[in-house]
């Protein structure tokens, strides 16, 4: 029986992630709505719920694609893989303001170029403190609190040792894990309610998954604009981290 | 149909994420540069155009508007598949390396969403109090 009912949820993947994220966001929503009354909004911890479940998953499965690499929950991977994730981000900009986002667009260059640059800077501060004192090592963790992609990126094209890329990455992984939780919970201190704050916010922190689902959590509405800007973000970060950064930390410390 | 509002989407995304391959490669950095930026804006284009000339149909935008739904959704499978593990398991360097940036980034927000606060904005800005550049 068991054999049987494994064997069809493996087989029809995708169906039976439509199930268990329907459930999930079911189950937050009421949760939102009968344990926290409505303050903590149903996205957000569905985003959270989903962030446990991938724990679980990593620590079940052992892999790097938390629960989606069970096999029964394998159809996840494809529900909430880069295409369709596009996908959907890009349908959500039908509706979008035109306007706003052209009347945007200067601080978006400035939010993008400062976002980059500060949490380099904060990522390379934080090597430093640890100790790395070469300019490789201590671009490629800078780069890395860009974003995850970032940081790989860079330490290829630099030569970075495997076991700095791999903080590297860790270090963009928790940057866009602490924004999908983060954002929703400063979003009114921030100003976080109009489009014009939302591409802002898209262009600093950048991190598009994190971006993504942060927004998501906060007010839907409010996606397009924030993802307009990000989608700038890892490029700008894989163009300056190897070039100008590293430069400048080489001279800063010549190994 | 629904399909052709969905084929619409699919036509933005892919020439979206061309571009911006091709942008990534002629700025030689291995990684897409604004494909998704680019792929919204041809979608407002290309609904625009449609719209005012009258040849969208209700049943074509909700083919569109169904993926825009499912967004939510598809994010809650991507958070799924984040690998936890590996962000926990890099550590102090990593785990501070990450947050200072975040909060970093966080407060810069509202500094420079108030430098090029839009005029037009219906808000009240802030810009009442100390008179003067």
């Amino acid at each position: 029986m068991s054999g049987i009912l494994q064997e069809v949820l493996i087989k029809n993947g995708l169906l039976t992630a439509f199930l268990l994220v329907g459930g999930l966001m079911g189950l937050s929503y009421w949760a939102s709505a009968r344990l926290t009354a409505g303050r903590l909004h149903g996205s957000a911890i569905a985003v959270f719920g989903g962030l446990v479940l991938a724990g679980i998953g990593g620590v079940v499965a052992g892999g790097r694609n938390g629960l989606a690499d069970l096999p029964v929950f394998a159809g996840l991977g494809l529900l909430g893989g880069n295409m369709l994730r596009d996908f959907t981000i890009v349908a959500t900009a039908y509706g979008a303001s035109f306007a706003e986002l052209r009347r945007s667009g200067l601080p978006v260059v400035v939010a993008l170029f400062a976002g980059v640059a500060t949490a380099f800077l904060c990522g390379a501060g934080v090597a430093v403190a640890f100790g790395y004192r070469d300019a490789v090592s201590i671009t490629t963790l800078g780069a890395g609190a860009v974003t995850y992609i970032v940081g790989p990126v860079t330490g290829a094209a630099l030569g970075a040792s495997s076991e700095v890329m791999a903080l590297s990455i860790a270090a963009g992984l928790v940057k866009a894990i602490l924004v999908m939780i983060a954002t929703p919970l400063v979003a009114k201190r921030i100003g976080l309610d109009n489009p014009h704050a939302a591409m802002v916010y898209g262009g600093t922190l950048g991190t598009n998954s994190g971006v993504a689902a942060g927004l998501a959590a906060t007010d839907p509405k409010l996606v397009p604009y924030g993802v307009m800007a990000a989608t700038f973000y890892t490029g700008l970060g894989c163009l300056l981290a190897p070039s100008i950064f590293y430069l400048v930390l080489r001279v800063l410390c010549p190994a | 149909m629904a399909i052709h509002g969905v084929a619409l989407l699919a036509l933005s995304c892919l020439g979206g994420f061309v571009l911006g391959d091709w942008l990534g490669a002629l700025l030689g950095v291995k990684a897409n540069v604004g494909g998704v930026g680019f792929a919204m804006l041809i979608l407002l284009y290309l609904t625009g155009r449609f719209e005012r000339a009258d040849r969208f149909s209700p049943p074509s935008a909700a083919g569109l508007v169904f993926w825009s739904n499912m967004y939510l959704p598809v994010v809650v499978a991507m958070a799924a598949q984040q690998n936890v593990l590996g962000a926990i398991r890099g550590g102090p360097l990593a785990f501070l390396a990450g947050t200072t940036g975040v909060v970093a980034c966080f407060a810069l927000v509202p500094v420079i969403a108030r430098l090029g606060r839009p005029p037009a904005a219906g808000t009240a800005g802030p810009e009442g109090g100390a008179g003067g550049a």
